[in-house]
C-alpha cells in the first residue's frame, strides 16, 4: 500500500476485526472465550473464599451459617463450578505462559493442549471432588 | 510500513499511554504465584471442608498456613483486579460506565484483599472470636 493512501485513511476506512459470528468455531477460539469467562467466575469466587475467613474470625455462628450455604445443593453446585474454572484457567493460564515465550503455536500444538486443557479442567475437578466425598465418608 | 493511525489522531499525537507493559508484567507474575498457591489452596480445602470452626481455626493458626493464605489473598488481588480491569476496558465503550466500573473494581479487590488479610492476622495471631 502507497503511503500516500495510508495517510488518506480515516476512521471509516481501518481494517475492522470481524466480529464473532463470521468464524467457524474452532478449539482456540473456544478456549480463549472460556479463559475469559472462567477468570469472570473466580472473581466472583475468591470472593466467596474471602468471605470464607471473614465469616471464620467473626465466630462460630457465622463461620456455621456461612458454612451451611456452601454445603447447600446450590453452594456444592458453585464450588464444583469454581473447581473445574481454576483448573481450566490454571491449565490455560500455562498455555498463555508458553506463548508468552514464543513457543506452541503452530495450529496442531494450538489445538491440543486446547483440548488437554479443557479436558484436565473437567477431569482433575470431577476426580478431586470424588476424592473429596470418598474422605468425607472415611472421616466419618 | 502502513500506519493506521487516524489524521486527528496523528495531530494530536496520542496513541498509547506507554504503561500496558507493567500490566502485561503484573497479570504473568501474579499468575506464576497463584499457580503454586492455587493447588495448596484447592488441596487445603479437601482437608478443611471436613473441618468445623475449631478444626478451621486451628488450620489458619499454623504458621505456613497463615503466611500461605496473605500472599493468596494478594496475589489473587493483584490478579483479579487486572484481569476484570482488561474485560471493562475491552466491552464497556462508555467513558462514565467504564470509569466507575474500573474504579469499583479497584475497591472490591482492594477490600476483599485487606479484609481478608486482617481476618487472617486476626485468627493467627489472637484467634477468631468465640
Amino acid at each position: 500500500m502507497s503511503d500516500a493512501k495510508a495517510q488518506a485513511r480515516g476512521p471509516q476506512d481501518r481494517p475492522m476485526s470481524p466480529h464473532l459470528q463470521v468464524w467457524r468455531w474452532h478449539v482456540t477460539m473456544l478456549t480463549s472465550i472460556l479463559h475469559r469467562g472462567t477468570g469472570m467466575a473466580l472473581y466472583v469466587g475468591l470472593l466467596v473464599v474471602a468471605g470464607w475467613v471473614v465469616a471464620l474470625a467473626a465466630g462460630a455462628d457465622a463461620f456455621n451459617a456461612y458454612r451451611a450455604l456452601l454445603a447447600s445443593p446450590l453452594g456444592l453446585l458453585v464450588l464444583f463450578g469454581l473447581t473445574v474454572a481454576f483448573l481450566y484457567h490454571l491449565a490455560n493460564g500455562v498455555r498463555h505462559l508458553v506463548w508468552d515465550s514464543g513457543k506452541g503455536f503452530e495450529p496442531k500444538t494450538a489445538d491440543m493442549t486446547g483440548w488437554a486443557a479443557i479436558v484436565f479442567g473437567v477431569v482433575a475437578a470431577v476426580l478431586i471432588w470424588i476424592i473429596a466425598f470418598l474422605g468425607m465418608g472415611a472421616g466419618q | 510500513m502502513t500506519s493506521y493511525r487516524t489524521p486527528l489522531g496523528r495531530a494530536k499525537n496520542t496513541g498509547s499511554a506507554k504503561h500496558g507493559v507493567s500490566h502485561f508484567i503484573a497479570q504473568r507474575v501474579s499468575a506464576i504465584a497463584l499457580a503454586p498457591l492455587g493447588l495448596w489452596a484447592l488441596y487445603s480445602s479437601l482437608g478443611l471442608s471436613r473441618a468445623g470452626f475449631d478444626g478451621a481455626q486451628a488450620w489458619l493458626h499454623a504458621p505456613v498456613n497463615a503466611v500461605l493464605s496473605i500472599l493468596l489473598a494478594v496475589a489473587a488481588a493483584i490478579h483479579m483486579r487486572i484481569g476484570m480491569m482488561e474485560v471493562v476496558e475491552d466491552y464497556i465503550h462508555k467513558p462514565s460506565t467504564k470509569a466507575v466500573l474500573l474504579i469499583l473494581n479497584l475497591f472490591v479487590c482492594v477490600l476483599a484483599c485487606v479484609a481478608a488479610v486482617f481476618c487472617i492476622l486476626k485468627i493467627a495471631l489472637i484467634g477468631a472470636a468465640v
